[in-house]
């Protein structure tokens, strides 16, 4: 009895779970945590002469990680990071405020017209940005045209043109979440505010701000973590003052081949990662969100 | 009436503001379409020569980038239907079964979707050189479908959200077994998740640069062919590949959701 039982509650309940959840456990296992792991572990450890790794315990990689030209390039990427993460709040806050609130047929199609830019690769369009703001880019040849500029102005190998191309790359992922949380604002409460005598800034202040909070905090951690691993962006546009924390990496991985070295400075961005999730759950921010 | 000026005013800055917000959206898109047709054959490309139609003719010759292109296409296919799969099944056992781990797998879940790219794809380029698993196809599409399952969890996980189970005991009361309810009762009922997860997949697979450039050996794709040739200058037939493209997929969304696009929309 008592093994048929049993066999009944492993056909009910044991197979189906582990036919549905066993193949993600699985992906998930090997191919998330154990990296992950893996990359913990040879943060402590050390190269011989030929690049190899060999697991000899040492925190020297960490001693690494605190030298001056490294401490400066954390400090740029911050900076990069958050004025990126700024402008893209003033710019796609006004921006999704005007088209979620559109009455107009048309709202569907000035949403589409957000997401098809991001239809054509990333780094093309980076790129069409380096043709544009070359020395001998498109802009220069129309400034030059109409006499404004005689010697040709470089735009390009600047802060401002690496966080020019962050902004472009990320700012879908505020303008998205913020679209979503102003949609659904109930536009009886605007009208009960301002019925009730409040003036449009303080209706702003006390009834809208708060009310799609949400989305300013789900975009602002979708738009500043990436920045600080986006190493294309300042590799295509920005110089030699415009490096985030993901030149650093790739570089130990591909041209330096210190991997260790590598491993310990993606470490801060694992910590950085997990300090700023942990502020966005404070805040009440849903996980789940972020992902749709 | 002083109220009302103040509204159109308002109004007025409002379409000046968006369409200058579109313009930046849209400006590198069009040098790319516009570079298409530039008849310029000298690195890197970039002063216009006068118009041609030569590199969407030359495009045909580049073979590399064809199979760049082709490669693409192959990873993001497979790994979308892997992460379809693996990702629904997934999603409907964490909603349904309590089991030891589940909290853990949830928090896997979301590593993916909030760590830079970077750090995955330099953890996964380790583990493979760990295991010894040469780098080339298969490392891209284990790569690519890792990072594709969480977002087609969570979309499948948002529809199961108003799911009614009961729905489920009704068709095997009624005689069917576990399969064909799986199939003809909650399978239909989740297909929007189902489908967006999918189509979500498919996007970040086609555009993924930086993790497939840690795990890409001798298989390349077309995003890292761009890459390639970035230091030397994009030639533009790689600008007429991707405005096919753009005009491909364009095309694909207003045949697909054609009502999107009618007046009578609401």
């Amino acid at each position: 009895m008592k093994h048929e039982k049993t066999k009944h509650e492993f056909r009910a309940n044991t197979l189906p779970a582990l036919v549905t959840v066993g193949p993600v456990t699985i992906i998930m296992v090997l191919l998330i945590a154990v990296p992950l792991i893996y990359v913990a572990v040879m943060s402590f450890c050390s190269i011989d002469e030929f690049y190899n790794v060999t697991f000899d315990f040492t925190l020297e990689n960490y001693v690494r990680l605190a030298n001056v030209d490294y401490l400066k390039i954390y400090a740029q990427s911050i900076v990069i990071a958050l004025v990126t993460t700024v402008i893209c709040i003033l710019v796609g806050y006004p921006f999704s405020y005007i088209i979620a609130r559109t009455k107009s047929k048309k709202k569907k199609i000035l949403y589409m017209l957000v997401i098809i830019p991001f239809w054509t690769n990333s780094l093309i369009r980076i790129y069409g940005w380096r043709t544009f703001l070359g020395s001998s880019g498109w802009l220069n040849s129309l400034l030059a045209g109409i006499g404004i500029a005689k010697e040709p102005i470089e735009f390009l190998y600047k802060q401002g043109t690496t966080i020019l191309g962050m902004v472009y790359c990320l700012i879908p992922f505020m303008i998205l979440p913020l679209y979503t949380a102003i949609e659904k604002l109930d536009s009886s409460l605007l009208e009960a505010s301002s019925d009730l005598g409040a003036r449009p800034v303080s209706t702003f202040l006390e009834v809208i701000l708060p009310l799609t909070s949400s989305g300013i905090f789900s975009g602002s951690l979708m738009v500043f973590i990436p920045c600080l691993g986006y190493f294309f962006v300042s590799d295509i546009l920005g110089g030699g003052n415009s490096d985030v924390i993901g030149n650093l990496i790739e570089r130990q991985f591909q041209s330096g081949n210190n991997w260790p070295l590598g491993a310990a400075l993606s470490i801060i961005l694992i910590v950085v990662t997990l300090i700023l999730v942990k502020i966005y759950q404070k805040l009440g921010g849903d996980m789940d969100s972020l992902g749709v | 009436m002083k109220r009302e000026k103040k509204a159109k005013r308002i109004k007025r800055l409002s379409i000046v503001f968006c369409t200058l917000v579109y313009v930046f959206l849209f400006l590198p898109i069009s040098v790319i379409v516009v570079n298409s047709f530039n008849a310029t054959t000298t690195k890197p490309y970039m002063s216009w020569k006068g118009f041609t139609f030569d590199w969407y003719i030359k495009l045909w010759d580049n073979t590399s980038l064809l199979e760049a292109l082709g490669n693409t296409m192959i990873i993001a296919i497979v790994s979308t239907v892997l992460a379809t799969i693996i990702g629904t099944l997934g999603a409907i056992g964490m909603y349904r079964y309590k089991f030891k781990g589940k909290g853990l797998i949830d928090g896997l879940l979301y590593i993916p979707v909030v760590i830079p790219e970077i750090v995955l794809g330099i953890s996964l380029l380790t583990i493979f050189a760990k295991v010894n698993i040469p780098r080339g196809m298969l490392t891209l599409i284990l790569a690519h479908v890792t990072f594709c399952i969480p977002f087609v969890i969570f979309n499948v996980r948002a529809r199961l959200a108003g799911y009614d189970n009961s729905i489920e005991e009704a068709s095997m009361d009624l005689g069917a077994n576990r399969i064909v309810t799986f199939f003809e009762v909650t399978l239909p009922v989740l297909a929007p998740g189902i489908l967006g997860g999918a189509l979500l997949a498919f996007t970040l697979s086609i555009d993924d640069v930086i993790i497939s450039y840690f795990v890409y050996g001798q298989t390349k794709t077309y995003p890292l062919k761009v890459m390639e040739s970035v230091k030397s200058g994009v030639s533009p037939d790689v600008n007429a590949l991707s405005t096919l493209i753009l005009v491909g997929t364009i095309l694909f969304v207003v045949l697909t959701q054609g009502d999107l696009f009618k007046k009578k929309s609401s």
